[in-house]
């Protein structure tokens, strides 16, 4: 259905947000702002080789520096703490928080000084000497899977930490009656969505009470218990304060091994701790760079446009170490056929190991470079067969009717309405507004073309890749909590178990427990609770706290409106289902007259024990804790398994020019077409969608973290990896559609990583349409004025050969 | 690489500055940048670090009234001047400027992290052009780098916010 | 990234600054705003055991119109020549060129002689100044006072005639008189504000037949310093500036230049840019100055 029927109070409306009240006035409360008595502060030594063996450490110079504490090696580490181990079946690749024995990427962090202030650590971490030998390394990552190619950690016997091929369907019948196929490749270089704020964490440690306090920019399910796991501590000596602000993360910010170090420096000098990365150490040493991915694709087809089948082999270069990355391979398995009916499916993940930084979670998991991948196939099959790219997508595009739709590799898509979708982002183009357009910036003697994606964005965060990619992991369980309570004065608090990056959670959970209970969102408080009092949380990703948190929230608050009206119907003597609840208060369906007001449930709740339904627990305080829906099931042996359990989908138009002489990029016209299902807080998920939209330009366009042959970060800083400014992302019009989701309370759908997923798709077909009629193509990203001029460069030479011939 | 460093710190400097009108004075080392300054040694760590080589913004404060990326400056650069930071920005506690306000009205952030800077660079703006357009704001907020918000809601906040007399305001 | 530690005196005269960069010699540097050298201090590249600051020297602060030029203090700040009115008039390819520098803030607080001994190849304002052929006025306390044409100034990236115990002072920028005078500057950098991949910028006037008789134009951003093409520009004099012209011309010069490579632009991919940037700057102008 196009439209939700049902009418809300406060979900759908637009509402301030809670949070934004504290930073517009500069009362924000990030890590950096955490002054602890006595804090110390740590700076790091980085490996300035790509692989090297450690020598030797002589720290005697800086520990010497009045001011300095500590000197910290790989070695002391080693032995007090417990290794973080990769998400894949891969044991002997583990990581420690600072290198042992050998260095495997540039930035590597060797040696951690902790001084009184920032200062004078970094003066004293410039007299720290460190002997190195170098080694040979490894950069490219189809050279590091051939024979004889030095290894990254030797104990694993090869540079491949994870390689499955997926069969789904009979894709070799598939292909032979297909009348067309066509190959081609795709490359999506290293960049992520890097913060304006670096990751900092403070730790104190309590001898007495034997608790690590711990503050952090986190986003990171399992965070608590992998730092006391690691810390070698009992899961309730760890106390993350999760109500610290994060200034952005989308997805990044692990920060596992910056915890693990300063926890243990925190206990070891018995003094509070904190790291706050620099920009140097955050971009080559802090391990938060994205995936770097070659797609090879061949897609099977016939004459008509139906695409039948697809063989694709993803190889990703994941850098030195493995933490979520190899997974990151797997979630797109959850839409690897994006909007379209195509049946089979061969996908070959391979995820490679090289000496660079190692890659983090990056907004959306991988679904991003998965779908540029998949869009850029879809136009070459439309350019192959003369068909307009409108009319082939719509072809392809699985039908409103028919949901739940089940697709290859296991996972059933919940709701949708591709088509409309599409239509509402062409009619707000206009369309025929920017052909027309298009046509006039030609005739100027400028390159120009128009460009459209239709992409999934799964949501509701589920862990199902983990055991698809690890059989040993059997984690099936993602589950999301909320805990609501209404006081002895009638206010109401919940509480969350997670920290926020800017999503806005508070402002999410206190509008679905108004929805429920009839009360003024902006009367709901919402907390955030630490590790030892939160209940159980899987943390903000895959686009699922609406989904979850918001499921929870509405789960407690429920219970807490059936508690009330079980307290009702005892006290008016009628039946539970004889009673109706309005604003707060309850009456009596066919005698309104007779009634209970808000004040008075709340009394006896919580003072007239005597007037409480037998065996009611006094007071009103209600938990919900729930499993992702869809959720709880192993993947098949052939690697099918339900993955998200909710669709979002988006559909992006644009108009973009080239100047055919500096071959630089203008974005003229954004559209941006969006179903999320019903939005709890449209104005958090409009804005989450342009900021992700400007990632996805920066990813286009502009960003990548580029290595030199001898491994060496060449965009280190801030005027090398270049961000989008506001001159950069050009005015952008979203168009909302509304197909519920069946699975959730109100028919929200998650969409935390909406833009990113669909954008650089579009951008790239756009750039490529303005190409086409000058024969040339560009299938890598970013597509910089260089590698636009490269490519034009190209089809000269290729056209000057054609007729040389 | 074993540069010669220091081992003493260098000789402290005594600094006079107004900040969001209230006067301090304070003895600081040199090498102390004026975000340092701010956040450390007076406690306003509203304005935010977020690169310390003048790219980001996030550092914007004002400097005898223009927008300027405090990480780019020591603070005995400061001396005697006159610094508004995001906390001065309301006319009162417990109230915020019109911009502030739009900016809460038209969800101009998520993350909170640029803020400071932004505010600080649409208030200077907004001190010289009362109503900009839509590419002015761009071009006042090019400066300032944001992650969260692709800046629209951003470019919304402050055209509310400065809309003509009679018009809709948050 | 916190700088190493350093001493810091703020000169309360021009005298006073000389006389510590005698003292201090290479261990000593000047800041005035501090757009450039405060980050390359935090990021431990640059590392002086002393900073000397003269941007309060209200000597370096002044800007008079002399006969045929403008006589800059090098402590001007950028904003204040955008903003002036007067200066657009008398010296239009400067204030053009300044509207690629940086972004406001940093344009709030840097100098205009800042810019020009820092001296990046890529720099908007160095290329300017060697395009108008302008005079750099340089004063130590061993030597006193003394100028470098533009032309002698700018030695290779990051590199210039100021000596170590030297402070850039002023600067002489020409005032071409007379009317049909059209300036251009171009740039092209991935975004606003960037580091030019390459620049082109162009004075010229045009006599009352629509004939070139005065002429200057350069590049930037591919070499080791700004380039300027005066034996190209002099073949220029007399001639109708036609868009053939132009296109010849530019890439004759862009021929000549020696860029190098880097992440975002190659040495090919910057030498096609720098002949289509000056293609067009030197069309613009004649046009412009025509009209």
């Amino acid at each position: 259905m196009a439209e939700s029927p049902v009418k809300f109070r406060f979900i759908g409306k637009h509402r301030r947000a809670v949070e934004h009240k504290r930073f517009v006035v500069g009362q924000g409360h990030y890590a950096a702002d955490i002054h602890l008595q006595g804090m110390l502060h740590v700076a790091l030594v980085a490996s300035p080789y790509a692989s090297a063996r450690i020598v030797s450490i002589d720290a005697s110079a800086a520990l010497a520096m009045p001011g300095v504490h500590a000197v910290l090696s790989g070695e002391e580490l080693r032995l007090a703490t417990d290794p973080m181990l990769p998400g894949v079946d891969a044991p002997q690749v583990t990581r420690l928080p600072l290198a042992v024995d050998v260095a495997s990427y540039a930035g590597e962090w060797v040696v951690a000084v902790v001084a009184e202030s920032r200062a004078l650590a970094e003066d004293a971490a410039e007299l720290v000497m460190v002997d190195y030998e170098t080694l040979p390394h490894i950069v490219d990552p189809e050279a590091a899977m051939a024979e004889g190619a030095p290894l990254v950690h030797p104990a694993h016997g090869s540079n491949v930490i994870f390689k499955r091929k997926f069969v789904w369907g009979p894709v070799d019948e598939d292909f032979a009656k297909c009348a067309h196929q066509l190959s081609y490749r795709v490359r999506w270089a290293r960049n992520s969505t890097v913060p304006i704020e670096t990751f900092a964490v403070a730790c104190d440690w309590n001898d007495s009470t034997g608790v690590l306090d711990v503050w952090a920019s986190i986003q990171m399910p399992k965070f608590p218990d992998q730092v006391a796991k690691a810390l070698r501590l009992p899961g309730n000596a760890v106390r993350v304060h999760f109500d610290v602000d994060v200034g952005g993360s989308y997805g990044l910010k692990r920060g596992l091994k910056h915890s693990v170090l300063v926890g243990y420096l925190a206990r070891k000098l018995g003094r509070p701790v904190r790291l706050v990365e620099d920009r140097l150490e955050n971009m080559r040493g802090g391990d938060m760079q994205g995936p770097d991915r070659q797609f090879d694709v061949t897609l099977g087809f016939q004459k008509d446009g139906t695409v039948r089948s697809m063989r694709m082999r993803a190889v990703d270069d994941i850098g030195a170490y493995s933490g979520r990355s190899p997974l990151q391979l797997g979630k797109p398995v959850g839409a690897i056929v994006g909007p379209y009916r195509i049946q089979s499916v061969e996908y070959e993940a391979i995820a490679v190991m090289t000496n660079k930084t190692p890659q983090e979670a990056v907004r959306g998991f991988g679904q991003a470079p998965t779908n540029y991948a998949l869009e850029t196939g879809i136009d070459k099959v439309a350019r192959f067969l003369d068909m307009d790219r409108i009319e082939l997508r719509r072809r392809n595009m699985i039908g409103k009717d028919e949901f739940p739709y089940l697709i290859p590799s296991g996972t059933h898509y919940d709701s949708g309405d591709y088509a409309t979708v599409l239509g509402k982002a062409l009619d707000a183009a206009p369309f025929a507004g920017i052909v027309a357009e298009r046509d006039r910036l030609r005739a100027q003697g400028l390159l120009a073309g128009i460009g459209i994606s239709t992409c999934l964005e799964p949501s509701g965060g589920n862990s199902s890749f983990e055991p698809l990619f690890n059989p040993k992991n059997e984690t099936t369980t993602w589950m999301d909590s909320c805990l609501v309570r209404v006081d002895l004065s009638g206010s109401i608090t919940a509480l969350m178990g997670t920290s926020t990056s800017g999503q806005a959670h508070e402002t999410m959970v206190s509008t679905v427990v108004a929805e429920i209970l009839h009360r003024e969102p902006d009367s709901i408080r919402v907390l955030h609770a630490d590790s030892l009092n939160a209940l159980p949380s899987n943390r903000p990703v895959g686009s699922r706290m609406a989904i979850m948190l918001g499921g929870a929230a509405a789960g407690a608050a429920k219970k807490i409106r059936d508690k009330l009206l079980r307290i009702a119907a005892h006290n008016l003597s009628v039946a539970f289902d004889d009673l109706v609840y309005e604003g707060g208060h309850v009456a009596v369906k066919q005698d309104s007259a007779r009634s209970m007001s808000w004040d008075a449930l709340i009394e006896i709740a919580h003072r007239k024990f005597h007037k409480l339904p037998e065996g009611m627990e006094p007071g009103l305080q209600e938990k919900f804790v729930w499993e992702v829906p869809t959720g709880g099931q192993l993947p098949t042996e052939d690697g099918r398994v339900q993955m998200y359990p909710c669709h979002s989908f988006e559909s992006h138009v644009v108009l973009t020019s080239i100047d055919p002489g500096t071959c630089k990029v203008t974005l003229r016209r954004y559209v941006c077409g969006h179903d999320c299902g019903v939005m709890i807080s449209p104005d958090v998920v409009h804005g989450m969608t342009y900021g992700g939209i400007a990632h996805g330009i920066g990813a286009s366009l502009m960003e990548k973290f580029a290595f030199s042959d001898e491994g060496q970060l060449l965009s280190g800083t801030f005027m090398d990896y270049l961000l989008p400014t506001s001159s950069e992302v050009p005015a952008i019009t979203i168009v909302d559609h509304c197909t519920p989701s069946p699975l959730t309370e109100f028919g929200q759908k998650g969409s935390g990583e909406a833009g990113y997923l669909g954008s650089p798709a579009a951008i790239a077909s756009a750039v490529n349409d303005a190409l086409a009629p000058l024969g040339a193509v560009i299938d890598y990203l970013p597509m910089t004025p260089q590698a636009i001029w490269l490519a034009l460069g190209d089809a000269k030479e290729r056209a000057a050969n054609a007729t040389a011939t | 690489m074993n540069p010669n460093v220091k081992a003493t710190m260098s000789t402290k400097h005594s600094l006079q500055i107004r900040v969001n009108g209230v006067n301090y004075q304070r003895e600081v080392e040199p090498r102390t940048t004026l975000v340092d300054f701010l956040r450390d040694e007076i406690a306003l760590t509203g304005t935010h670090v977020g690169c310390e080589h003048g790219v980001c913004g996030a550092c914007s404060v004002m400097l005898n009234g223009e927008p300027v990326r405090s990480c780019c400056m020591f603070a005995v650069q400061a001396d005697g001047m006159q610094v508004t930071t995001v906390e001065g920005l309301a006319p009162e506690r417990g109230s915020m400027s019109k911009i502030q306000d739009a900016f809460c009205e038209k969800h101009a952030l998520q993350c909170g992290y640029c803020t400071p800077g932004m505010l600080i660079a649409c208030h200077a703006l907004v001190a010289e052009t009362p109503h900009p357009s839509a590419a002015q704001v761009r071009e006042a907020i090019s400066g300032n780098l944001c992650r969260c918000t692709g800046y629209q809601q951003i470019v919304d906040a402050v055209m509310h916010a400065t809309a003509a007399e009679g018009a809709n305001h948050g | 990234m916190k700088a190493a530690p350093f001493d810091y005196k703020r000169a309360d005269s021009l005298s006073e600054a000389l006389d510590a960069l005698a003292e201090h010699g290479g261990e000593a540097k000047l800041i005035a705003g501090g757009q450039s050298l405060v980050p390359m201090m935090a990021m431990r590249l640059a590392r002086p055991a002393v900073l000397v600051d003269i941007n309060r020297l209200t000597s370096l602060k002044t800007v008079t119109t002399e006969s045929g030029h403008v006589h800059m203090g090098a402590c001007v700040r950028q904003r204040d020549v955008e903003h002036s009115a007067a200066l657009c008039a008398s010296l239009p390819l400067v204030q053009q060129a300044l509207h690629w520098v940086g972004h406001q803030q940093t344009r709030n607080r840097g100098t205009v002689g800042g810019s020009l001994a820092y001296a990046d190849p890529s720099a908007e304002l160095p290329l300017a100044c060697l395009v108008l052929g302008g005079t750099l006025h340089l004063e130590s306390q061993a030597n006193g006072a003394r100028t470098v044409a533009a032309q002698d100034f700018f030695l290779g990236p990051m590199f210039t005639a100021i000596g170590e115990d030297e402070c850039l002072v002023a600067i002489d920028w020409p005032i071409w008189q007379g009317g049909r005078v059209a300036s251009v500057f171009e740039e092209t950098a991935i975004r606003h504000g960037d580091f030019a991949m390459a620049s082109a910028a162009c004075q010229l006037q045009l006599d009352g037949q629509g004939v070139v008789s005065a002429i200057s134009f350069g590049l930037g951003g591919v070499g080791g310093t700004p380039l300027t093409f005066p034996a190209l520009a002099a073949q220029l004099i007399g001639q109708t500036l036609t868009p053939a012209l132009a296109k010849d011309v530019a890439q004759a010069a862009a021929a000549q230049s020696e860029p190098g490579n880097d992440m975002h632009a190659s040495a090919p991919y910057r030498r096609h840019l720098s002949a289509v940037l000056l293609e067009r700057v030197l069309r613009q102008s004649a046009t412009q100055a025509a009209a």
